[in-house]
């Protein structure tokens, strides 16, 4: 299922646009906050790389037993690799616990935004927001 | 040496270009001049994706609008004249220009807009003339259009959405951004991008600035200060940071000098970025035939100012009688209802009110009272 971090009233409706579910509505004006119809959402991931504010996350909470995972849009390079140990951090980036990379939708695939899902402890749910590499990802 | 044009269109950013493929498919003869060696303004340095509605390409990168605006003007058969500048604008509505950079021509054009964006603001603190100290958008340039890394270790002062959006930009890049200062309580840009920053462990910090850049040849450490709620430095609050680079992102200015040459009113929009030409709500400024588009304006985004390059091309198709005013009237509605939209919510409902105190101003002048020269 989506999460949307959007709470501001910022001229803005992509998410809604390119949902194929109908699951997210904007409307008019398009300054409205995005409320997502969690019936709807098949958790598809269309709307991750299209939010120009990198603010959309799809959470599955039952990804493997005591284990859930988090797909975001993901814009550094280089790229993690399935199977490397990540660091999994919250909204001020501080480290909650480790997490582990599962799976990468390549760049291209989105004009240049790569999809990454990483796996996580689930009792970390609520306040996973994001991972970092335990490498620096300096160049 | 005289040159003839029906409509001239001075920058080729995002309002020029919008401008210019609008006028000329309207059956107007149309010559773009823009200083810089490539068209597109500030639209290829923006690596990011835009906000708005998919009617203002949202979600889509600013070089790839930028790459779209360049092919609908070949298309269109705008004339765009690069490594030009217009050094003067005069009465009879004559601009001064040196094409290439070598060949003074006096333009003669029916009708001129005005689209040529905005300068950066600085600040100054001792320091501040030490290689590596520059504005935001000079870092954004020398990252993405040159592809040199300004620095290693960064400093960003001003936490607008430039400061957020080059913040993150100097991470992609490879830099280190050591914090975000920002001299008032309350973070300036979308929370959105003060999100992406602060999840990758960039601290923001609110009422505080930037003292002095201190370093041998080049800046080596920054001494920042937290602020009274005067925003001055309060004593005893200096912290030392050590980094090699300084981005200043302290707003912007309209780049109006011509506008000031060729006689047009002005006032005074703080909100804006400083003095403004007066314009009514067609973007026509006080003087007959001359229309302003995009930052010159008042300084907002590009997406604005793509609706104003296509506003302002709508009002000169109309006075030259290329489309009758029923159409006009029609066109404008339309992109007028698309500025509103943009011009909404916590960032937008000071600009819309703003831009209304701009036109309420120009009405004055029209009157015969109020406006600077």
């Amino acid at each position: 299922m989506a999460i949307i971090d959007c709470p501001e009233e910022i001229p803005c409706n992509p998410c809604e646009t390119i949902c194929p579910s109908g699951a997210i509505k904007v409307g008019q004006p398009i300054t409205n906050i995005p409320l997502l119809d969690e019936e709807k959402c098949t958790g598809c991931g269309r709307c991750l790389p299209i939010c120009p504010g990198l603010a959309i996350s799809i959470l599955n909470y039952r990804f493997r037993k005591d284990e859930a995972a988090l797909t975001v849009p993901y814009e550094l390079l280089p790229l993690p690799e399935p199977g490397e140990t990540v660091m999994a951090v919250d909204r001020q980036g501080r480290q909650l616990t480790e997490g582990k990379i599962v799976r990468l939708i390549a760049p291209e695939k989105n004009q240049q935004t790569a999809l990454v899902t990483f796996s996580f402890p689930r009792k970390f749910y609520r306040k996973v927001c994001y991972f970092k590499r335990k490498r620096n990802h300096t160049p | 040496m005289e040159k003839k044009v029906e409509v001239l269109i001075v920058g080729a950013g995002p309002a020029g270009l919008s401008a210019a493929i609008e006028v000329a498919r309207g059956g107007a003869r149309v010559l773009v001049v823009d200083e810089n060696g490539v068209a597109g303004g500030q639209l290829f340095k923006q690596i990011h994706r835009f906000f708005g509605s998919r009617d203002h390409s949202a979600g889509v990168r600013g070089f790839e609008i930028g790459t779209r605006l360049l092919r609908e003007c070949e298309n269109a058969g705008v004339e765009i004249m690069l490594n030009s500048v217009v050094w003067g604008l005069f009465p009879d509505m004559t601009a001064g220009v040196v094409f290439f950079n070598k060949h003074n021509v006096a333009v003669r054009a029916e009708r001129i807009i005005l689209s040529c964006g905005a300068s950066e603001n600085t600040l100054n603190f001792p320091g501040w003339t030490l290689p590596g100290v520059m504005g935001a958008g000079a870092a954004q340039t020398m990252m993405n259009i040159h592809r040199v890394l300004p620095g290693k270790e960064a400093i960003m002062v001003g936490s607008g959405n430039v400061g957020l959006i080059v913040g993150y930009q100097l991470i992609q890049a490879g830099c280190q951004v050591k914090a975000v200062l920002e001299i008032l309580p309350e973070v300036g840009g979308y929370k959105v991008h003060a999100n992406k920053l602060a999840r990758l462990g960039v601290e923001i910090l609110t009422s505080w600035t930037v003292v002095e850049a201190r370093g041998r040849e080049k800046v080596e450490e920054v001494v920042i200060s937290r602020v009274d709620s005067k925003l001055q430095p309060m004593a005893g609050s200096k912290r030392t940071i050590s980094a090699d680079l300084v981005c200043m992102a302290v707003g912007l200015s309209p780049l109006a000098e011509l506008a000031w040459m060729a006689g047009c009113r002005f006032g005074y929009f703080p909100l804006l970025g400083g003095f403004v030409p007066l314009h009514g709500a067609n973007l026509e400024t006080t003087l007959p035939g001359i229309y302003v588009a995009g930052d010159i304006s008042g300084i907002e985004e590009a997406s604005t100012a793509m609706e104003e390059g296509k506003l302002a091309a709508v009002s000169v198709l109309e006075s030259l009688k290329r489309i009758s005013p029923a159409e006009a009237a029609g066109r404008r509605k339309v992109i007028s209802q698309s500025l509103v939209s943009l011009r909404r919510g916590p960032y937008g409902d000071f600009r819309q009110k703003e831009k209304e105190r701009i036109f309420r101003e120009f009405e004055k002048v029209k009157e015969g009272s109020g406006g600077y020269h």
